[in-house]
């Protein structure tokens, strides 16, 4: 066999047997083109440094974030304090220091971003692979379902539900989780629609697999791209709509420092002192934009052409 | 065309129908109504009156059946904090919204429509490079802190603009802004990548081949074919507006009905909360209706389907 002919021999094999014959695995593959977007790296990096904040926050924090000082309440950022230490981004209404409070408040907000796009993330996985691939009635069915979803103003559904059950954190991520399921379904609906035509699914018909195996073993391995991009980029969403409900008071109850309470907090001082509202708020920004720009870069890694 | 409509409209009602259910059960959530609405002091006795005479010892779906009668009569009952009707509560509150949503989408369109063109005409120059990072910026921030700080820096030091209420145009400028901001991001993100698309196609290098200049390419040819995304995504977004003034009115004190139904939820007075839920609701539903309908005209492939 020469060395002309085998490219074109390997190029008919499916994908996953090719990238074992020729080259790195895929996933290496996958790792050097998104290295190659610095704005998608940079995303990385921001993310993960939240990450580590919010997990290191006992030991950076040079303070208690609930330990209250009113003698040194409403201190400006680099305001010092006793033994050589500084309120670096300075104190709240009731003396707390706000950078220990930022390093906490990444905590609720982490843990419910990734809670609850886990939850509708899964959700809205099954309800896609079924949808796109059965067709039909229950396609029908879960599409109506989600255009009644979508009907609804998601920030005041939420804050209708979590008023009624009363605000604490599995309500918080199962609210959100639950109701946050549609982009999901619907875009590995799509996925799907075009992958049960292609010939590797008909040839695993054709050699007897069933209906279960078929969608496990060799559409949803492939359905998994755009859902992956989903997810990274409802992260933010869902970080943001956290924030909003502790802003409303609906999140995470005191004392539990949380970006959206303390920005509620801030909200009362804004004419004389700034730094309460700024840095929770600034917070928000920084972790959101950095998922955001790591989202992006996947996408347009993974593939180009998905619209999100 | 006929077919196409009378099966959209079917649908829109089918979604309403849902939407009362989901909007009947929160309230079916709470739980014992008669425990709210009666004094603490009423006798067992009392409780087992008021409960049978109000139906709330009725079957799940009798109970679904009432609610959804007297809310297509416009009926959810009477404020518990008020004492006036909550749909007229919530009726009365809706024209602000809308006015407050309304100016949010023509800073948007107005923002958004000429900076993605300019972004894709100049595609990788200074302006598309602006441009596309305030767009990631504005989709990152969150609504109620870009709110507080344009009133730290309009309102407070250069006092420049009103930071609560509602009255003259200036009462609306900061309003606006803050509610407009994610979703001009977004539209300009839209429209860049769809003129890029769209001025890449073969037609568009005809044209341009057959002598036509550069304006008329963009603005007749190109825009056309792009505003088909725009407008689909400016009837999705209309939801995120309608939901996100439940924040921006609460940050600048905007009469309307997402205040209204914060303060209505912090009051546990739930007919309120229900009519304000079920009336947005229905108005984005009835709005991507129309959307629907305008886009057949802009793509008449979608009639034939």
């Amino acid at each position: 066999m020469s060395a002309e002919t085998e490219p074109a021999r390997v190029l008919l094999r499916p994908p996953a047997v090719r990238a074992g014959l020729v080259g790195p695995a895929p996933i290496i593959l996958f790792i050097r083109r998104l290295a190659r977007r610095r704005t998608a790296l940079f995303g990385l990096v921001v993310v993960m440094l939240v990450v580590v904040a919010a997990l290191g926050a006992p030991w950076t924090a040079a303070y208690d974030p609930t330990e209250q000082d009113i003698t040194n309440r409403l201190r400006p950022p680099g305001s010092p304090a006793a033994a050589g230490r500084a309120h670096l981004l300075g104190t709240d209404h009731l003396g707390r220091d706000i950078l220990a409070r930022v390093l906490y408040g990444a905590r609720p907000a982490l843990m419910v971003g990734f809670a609850a796009v886990a939850i509708s993330g899964v959700l809205g996985m099954m309800v896609g692979l079924v949808s796109g691939y059965f067709g039909g009635r229950i396609d029908d069915v879960f599409m109506r379902l989600a255009d009644i979803q979508l009907a609804f103003p998601f920030i005041l559904l939420a804050i209708a539900v979590i008023g009624v059950l009363g605000p604490s954190l599995p309500v918080i991520i199962v609210v959100i989780g639950v109701s946050s399921w549609v982009v999901y379904a619907r875009v590995v609906r799509g996925a799907v629609l075009s992958l049960r035509e292609r010939e590797f699914v008909q040839a695993a018909h054709a050699l007897g697999s069933g209906d279960g195996r078929v969608l496990l073993r060799h559409i949803l391995p492939n359905a998994f791209t755009p859902w992956l991009v989903v997810a990274t980029l409802d992260m933010a969403r869902v970080i943001v709509i956290e924030s909003a409900l502790s802003f409303l008071g609906l999140g995470v109850q005191p004392p539990t420092p949380t970006w959206g309470g303390m920005l509620a907090d801030g909200r009362v001082y804004i004419s004389t002192a700034w730094w309460l509202a700024t840095f929770p708020g600034l917070a928000i920004l920084v972790t959101v934009l950095g998922i955001n720009l790591f989202g992006d870069g996947l996408r347009d890694t993974l593939d180009p052409r998905l619209k999100l | 065309m006929r077919i196409y409509l009378a099966r959209r409209l079917a649908q829109a009602l089918l979604v309403l129908l849902g939407v009362s259910f989901i909007v009947f059960f929160i309230l079916y959530l709470t739980g014992d109504p008669v425990l709210i609405l009666l004094p603490p002091d009423a006798s067992a006795e009392d409780v087992q009156k008021f409960r049978e005479a109000m139906g709330f010892n009725d079957p799940f779906i009798v109970q679904y059946g009432r609610f959804l009668g007297g809310a297509l009569r416009g009926d959810f009952g009477q404020s518990v904090r008020h004492g006036e009707p909550a749909f007229s509560l919530v009726v009365e509150r809706m024209p602000a919204t809308f006015e407050l949503a309304g100016a949010a989408l023509l800073v948007a369109l107005g923002l958004a429509i000429p900076a993605g063109i300019v972004s894709a005409v100049r595609r990788n120059t200074l302006v598309d490079y602006v441009s596309t990072v305030v767009a990631l910026l504005g989709q990152s921030m969150p609504t109620f802190w870009l709110g507080i700080m344009l009133i730290l820096v309009f309102s407070v030091q250069l006092n420049l603009l009103p930071s609560s209420g509602r009255g003259s145009l200036e009462h609306l400028v900061l309003p606006a802004i803050t509610l407009g901001l994610f979703t001009t991001a977004r539209i300009t993100r839209l429209t860049r990548s769809g003129m890029l698309e769209v001025l890449g196609q073969d037609y568009i290098r005809t044209a341009r081949a057959k002598g036509v200049s550069d304006p008329p390419v963009v603005w007749k040819h190109a825009l056309k074919n792009a505003a088909i995304p725009i407008v689909t995504i400016v009837g999705i977004e209309l939801g995120t507006l309608l939901g996100g003034s439940v924040i921006t009115e609460t940050i600048f004190a905007w009469p309307g009905v997402g205040r209204l139904s914060v303060q209505a939820i912090y009051n546990r007075d739930y007919p309120v909360v229900q009519a304000a839920v079920f009336l947005l609701a229905s108005t984005f539903v009835l709005v991507n209706l129309f959307v629907d309908v305008v886009y057949t005209y802009l793509d008449p492939r979608i009639r034939l389907r």
